[in-house]
Parts: structure tokens; sequence; C-alpha cells
């Protein structure tokens, strides 16, 4: 991986705001690249600590206690405007990942969930978390050279999305496919926003 | 003190060893996405400063994200956290903060956004 030489690896100073959105998926699924064809540096990586003891998985029984781990997270930037900046977060999907959620989502517009279809079941907890987490996010489909095509309503029950959720296809090879996906998310957040703020927040 | 190190990972001891025990920042307006730069013109930072805090002060000189700022100096996020918000509280990081925590982004900013996309196509 190329690093970003110091000269380009600031913001103009003109940037006031920054806002984010996360690529969540399973391994392998796409999230780098689709980060990285969008992104204007080469993606970055970073690790963040997490702490085990909450989480609910006990396929570890036996190992009690807590335990710390590092989750290596890549991302990517991209200059809106001379105002803005916008950042992509690539977030492993698996449950025991979740807690790490917490603040990258604080503040987030969305989350662009990427999924195989040769592993649609891989997503069906992520989505679940999503809805339940309240977090507005739309289905993009990475479209692999083997994949089997399938038509919107069959993934969309496969997936038992509600009928508001958006889903698209992409390539996450692709800048404008990906771009495109980015878009149709911050066009139903907007949408979201609208009636949302009609309604009383809990 | 002595052979208190003996058994245990450096490596998962020295993060809380830095932020002087804590995991959480100071405010909680701070995120991965929040801009930071070194106020000018520069203060000198007290003798007690850590290394991790200078070298972050020092990647600041010019506009940068938290989380870019990590990835360069090779931290964890959550260490960053810690100190660029105790170098916020001290007056020689100023911060450019993303969407207001538990608000919705607005449509203005919405719009900015789609445009903003629309033109990397």
């Amino acid at each position: 991986m190329v690093s970003v030489g110091s000269a380009d690896r600031y913001l103009p100073d003109t940037v006031q705001q920054a806002v984010k959105i996360l690529v969540v998926g399973a391994f392998g699924v796409g999230k780098t690249t689709l980060v990285g064809s969008v992104s204007e540096i080469a993606p970055l990586r970073t690790e963040e600590v997490m702490t085990e003891a909450s989480v609910g998985v006990d396929e570890l029984a036996g190992l009690e206690g807590k335990t710390t781990t590092t989750v290596a997270m890549d991302f990517g930037r991209v200059t809106l405007s001379s105002r803005l900046v916008m950042y992509l977060f690539g977030t492993p999907g698996q449950r025991r990942f979740w807690d790490l959620w917490e603040g990258l989502a604080e503040g987030a517009l969305g989350v662009l969930v990427l999924i195989d279809t040769r592993r649609l079941e891989d997503s069906f907890d992520v989505l679940e978390q999503l809805e339940i987490r309240g977090l507005p996010f739309t289905v993009a489909i990475n479209q692999f050279p083997d994949s089997e095509r399938y038509a919107e309503e069959e993934l969309r029950g496969a997936l038992d999305l509600l009928p508001e959720t958006p889903i698209v296809l992409c390539d996450a090879r692709d800048r404008v496919s990906s771009v495109d996906s980015l878009i149709t998310l911050v066009e139903h957040v907007s949408g979201l926003g609208a009636a949302r703020r009609s309604e009383a927040v809990s | 003190m002595s052979g208190a190190g003996e058994g245990f990972s450096e490596g998962a001891l020295r993060p809380y060893v830095i932020t002087k025990g804590r995991s959480r920042p100071s405010r909680n307006t701070i995120g991965v996405e929040t801009l930071l730069v070194a106020v000018e013109p520069a203060r000198a930072l007290p003798l007690s400063a850590t290394r991790e805090e200078t070298a972050l002060v020092r990647m600041c000189g010019q506009l940068l994200s938290l989380v870019e700022a990590a990835a360069h100096l090779g931290l964890p996020v959550s260490l960053v956290k810690v100190l660029a918000s105790d170098l916020v509280d001290s007056g020689h990081l100023s911060a450019r903060s993303g969407v207001p925590r538990a608000a919705l982004p607005d449509k203005q900013l919405l719009q900015e956004v789609l445009d903003g996309l629309r033109r990397l196509r």
C-alpha cells in the first residue's frame, strides 16, 4: 500500500465540518475495495482497542474474563466541498464487533451494508442489529464475477428488508458505481429525516 | 514497583499508562471524524507531556481528522481520543466537530453531501 506523503496528507484550512458513513459487511465482502475506489487518499488502517467482556458470544466457552482485542479498520476520505469532508469507514459486521460500532455510528450520516449474494446469511445479524438500533441504512449488493444474478425483489425477500430500505447493485471496484450506492444512501437518509422531524423523538 | 511488568503483556497495558488509566475522553464531543489543528501561535507543552501528546500536537500542525492522526501515528483511536480531548481542554489543539450528537443531520448539510458526491461521478 502506498502511504500518503505528508504534503497531501492534510486538509485545506477552509474545511469546517466532517461527516462520516459506515460501510459494514462480512469479512471479504469488499468494504476496503469500495472505500478505496471512492477515497481520494490511499485507504488508511487504524486500530481500535476493544474489550470483549460484554460481547454475547460463547464460542470461547471456558475462556472467562476480559480479553482485549485490537480491531483493524480501514478508512478513506473524500473532500466534498471547500468546507466539507467525508470519511468512509469499513467496519466488520460480525456480532463480536458491534461494540465497536457504538462510537463509530454516533453522528454518522448512515450505514451502507455491503452484501455478497453467495453468502447472504452472513448479513442477517447485521441487518437485524441496524433495524434494532434505528440506524438508517441502504443495502448494496457487491456483484462478484461469479455471483449469481438475482432480481432486486428476490433479494429483498431473502434479506427480509423493510419496504422503505433501498437496495442497490454495485461493483465495489468501480468508482462511479460505489459513489452511486452512497448517493442512494444519503438520499434515503434525507427522506427519513423529513419523516422523522415530524415525529416525536423518544 | 519493581517486577510489576512481569507476566504482563506490554501491548495491552501501555495505552492505559499513556492516558493515565483512563479509557474515555474528557469531552464527549470528540469523535473519530473530529478535525484537529494545533492552536496558533503554538503553545509549549508542559514538561510532563508524554511522547504521544507531543507527537499528536506536531501531527496536527495542519488540519487533520482525529482518525487520520491516529493512523499516521500508529496509535489506537480510543487512545488518541483521550489525548486529543485533553489537548483541546488545555488549549493546545482546536477541534472542529462533525454532526452534533443526538441530532439529525439537517437538510442543508445532506444536500451539500449529495452535491459533493454527484460531483465525484
